[in-house]
């Protein structure tokens, strides 16, 4: 676990001004990156050899009602070299919760971000097909955020 | 005479499912073809949609157990695990040895029953009727032997937050080491019918093919990417409930096509058998259970002899526990790939959100890909081998 240690470190300081937190929780490390900056270091954490976080695992948005900033996105990095895996965080803008898609970098990106739209009303800019993909066409809202009503109004 | 060249052509869009007996399940494609050739391939999905991960958000820790089994109902287990997982690692439990091994031993037999469900059926899909019936004669014994641990033929949600339900009933190892005993002869039988097939080889090798590479950048995982000849297999790369304790290998292919696919999983099970079989030689005396009566409830004779086990017992299933605030991540390999729960908590007893990363659900985007330009038949047979399960794939 010092290496992740250590590698956390290269990494804030490789991009000073885009880490605004790191977190240490049961041996889990994650970063928190500004959104503008968001692109850029996820082809650092693919490409870096030391890093090497080729495989996006996870994707997902989550809602916090009443904090600010409301969403947050986090991707569950993993190493298939070195086995190591690395939670990074961005929030999307306020006012039109819109976050640079990351399916450039990670193809798999794609369906992960589809559902996150579908469920959540994040925006993914710069996706392939941003469509609905498991509730059915036409559906109104979006279901996994704190305000939709578990069971029909 | 019309020439060839002067006939009309023109791409069709063909519909596949939802109802379909080889989309495993409620799984729509929408084929575009040029006669007979695959151009393009679009799955549409969500038929199977129940929002667990919306559910779970309602549900104490507890009661979201049974939800879990829903998930990938081939592998309920191993869902257990997954999530039970993430739980305790919230809550800093330390599951005792025993019950390690128990989950173990049920989590390699239920990857032989996923195994078995997804070879029957894979072969009747491409047209050989016998494997599913002798597939399903040892699936059976294995429900037989999960029925014993947890009442059900399916969907038993036997593991706790903290360990299992129950210790191992009588008869239990006998049952299971006579399964162990014979599944490798049964191995052999299957491999008789198929693995030297001149039908079977066929309709799979060279089949829905996909490089390492791209089903790295894909998501794919499990015994998909292992075909590719990667060899990645979490319960080796990042071991989880004392499987660093046993001895086995992980088989990989070469080819990344169908048969690699077929190849793997066949050896995967052999495998399992030998975890089964050192989990039974070594399964250590002890409780099955970690010591934490603010998430473990009390055993059922003093839940019956005494007040205050009944008070907590009673405390413990209608208002749950309380986890800590935080997040955690786990994942474990289950028969498909890599089953992750994210598992976020404010610090009541009910989860803030739940986020499952579904192998199906991830396997499936690399469908697209692996389908490209190849014959409309052979969409059955790369259904049938990414194996998908989908009430994981909606959730």
């Amino acid at each position: 676990m010092a290496r992740m240690a250590e590698l956390v470190e290269r990494i804030k300081e490789t991009f000073p001004q885009a880490i605004e937190e790191t977190v240490v929780y049961k041996d889990e490390y994650a970063i928190r990156v500004k959104r503008s900056y968001l692109l850029e270091v996820s082809q650092f954490l693919k490409q870096d050899p030391a890093c090497g976080f080729d495989f996006l695992s996870d994707l997902c948005g989550v809602d916090y009602l009443g904090r600010e900033p409301r969403f947050e996105v986090v991707y569950h990095l993993y190493s298939m070299k070195h086995k190591h895996r690395l939670r990074m965080k961005a929030s999307p803008s306020e006012n039109d919760l819109s976050i640079p898609s990351v399916v450039s970098v990670w193809k798999t990106a794609n369906w992960h971000e589809r559902e996150c739209y579908d469920l959540l009303g994040i925006i993914f800019s710069n996706h392939p097909d941003l469509r609905r993909i498991l509730t059915p066409e036409g559906f109104k809202g979006y279901p996994l955020r704190k305000d939709f009503p578990l069971r029909g109004k | 005479m019309e020439t060839a060249s002067a006939l009309r052509t023109e791409i069709i869009t063909l519909n596949m499912g939802p109802q379909h007996p080889s989309t495993h399940g409620v799984l729509r494609v929408l084929l575009e073809l040029q006669g007979e050739v695959v151009t393009k391939a679009t799955p549409v999905l969500g038929y199977l949609h129940r929002g667990i991960e919306k559910l779970a958000e309602h549900k104490t820790y507890h009661q979201f157990i049974t939800l879990t089994d829903r998930l990938d109902y081939t592998s309920p287990f191993i869902n257990n695990l997954a999530y039970a997982l993430t739980v305790e690692k919230l809550l800093d439990l330390e599951v005792p040895l025993r019950a390690q091994y128990i989950r173990v031993m049920l989590s390699e037999l239920t990857r032989i029953q996923s195994h078995l469900i997804w070879l029957g059926t894979h072969a009747l899909d491409i047209g050989a009727m016998s494997p599913l019936l002798y597939c399903f004669r040892e699936r059976e014994e294995t429900l037989d032997i999960f029925e014993m641990v947890g009442g059900a033929r399916m969907n038993q949600s036997y593991f706790r937050i903290g360990g299992v339900a129950a210790d191992l009933p009588d008869g239990f190892t006998e049952k299971v080491k006579a399964f162990c005993d014979v599944l490798p002869s049964r191995i052999e039988g299957y491999e008789r019918l198929l693995t030297e097939n001149k039908i079977w080889l066929s309709r799979t090798k060279g089949v829905g093919v996909i490089s390492a590479e791209e089903g790295i950048a894909l998501g794919l995982s499990g015994p998909c990417l292992r075909a590719c000849g990667v060899k990645w297999d979490l319960r080796k790369a990042n071991p989880y409930s004392s499987y660093d304790h046993f001895d086995f290998e992980i088989p990989t292919g070469s080819q990344g096509d169908s048969y690699d696919r077929y190849l793997v999983r066949l050896e995967e099970m052999r495998q399992s058998n030998r975890i089964v079989k050192q989990a039974l030689e070594k399964l250590p005396p002890g409780p099955v259970n970690a010591v934490s009566p603010k998430v473990v409830p009390p055993p059922k004779e003093k839940v019956q002899e005494n007040i205050e086990s009944l008070i907590i017992h009673f405390h413990l299933m209608t208002e749950g526990f309380n986890v800590p605030k935080g997040e955690a991540y786990c994942s474990v390999e289950s028969s498909k790939g890599e089953l992750g729960f994210y598992i976020v908590s404010d610090g009541s007893s009910k989860p803030y959100r739940v986020k499952i990363r579904t192998p199906s659900f991830v396997n499936m985007e690399s469908f697209s890909s692996m389908a490209q330009g190849r014959m409309m038949a052979d969409i059955v047979t790369i259904i049938g081998s990414i194996d998908i399960c989908l009430g994981e794939v909606d959730r």
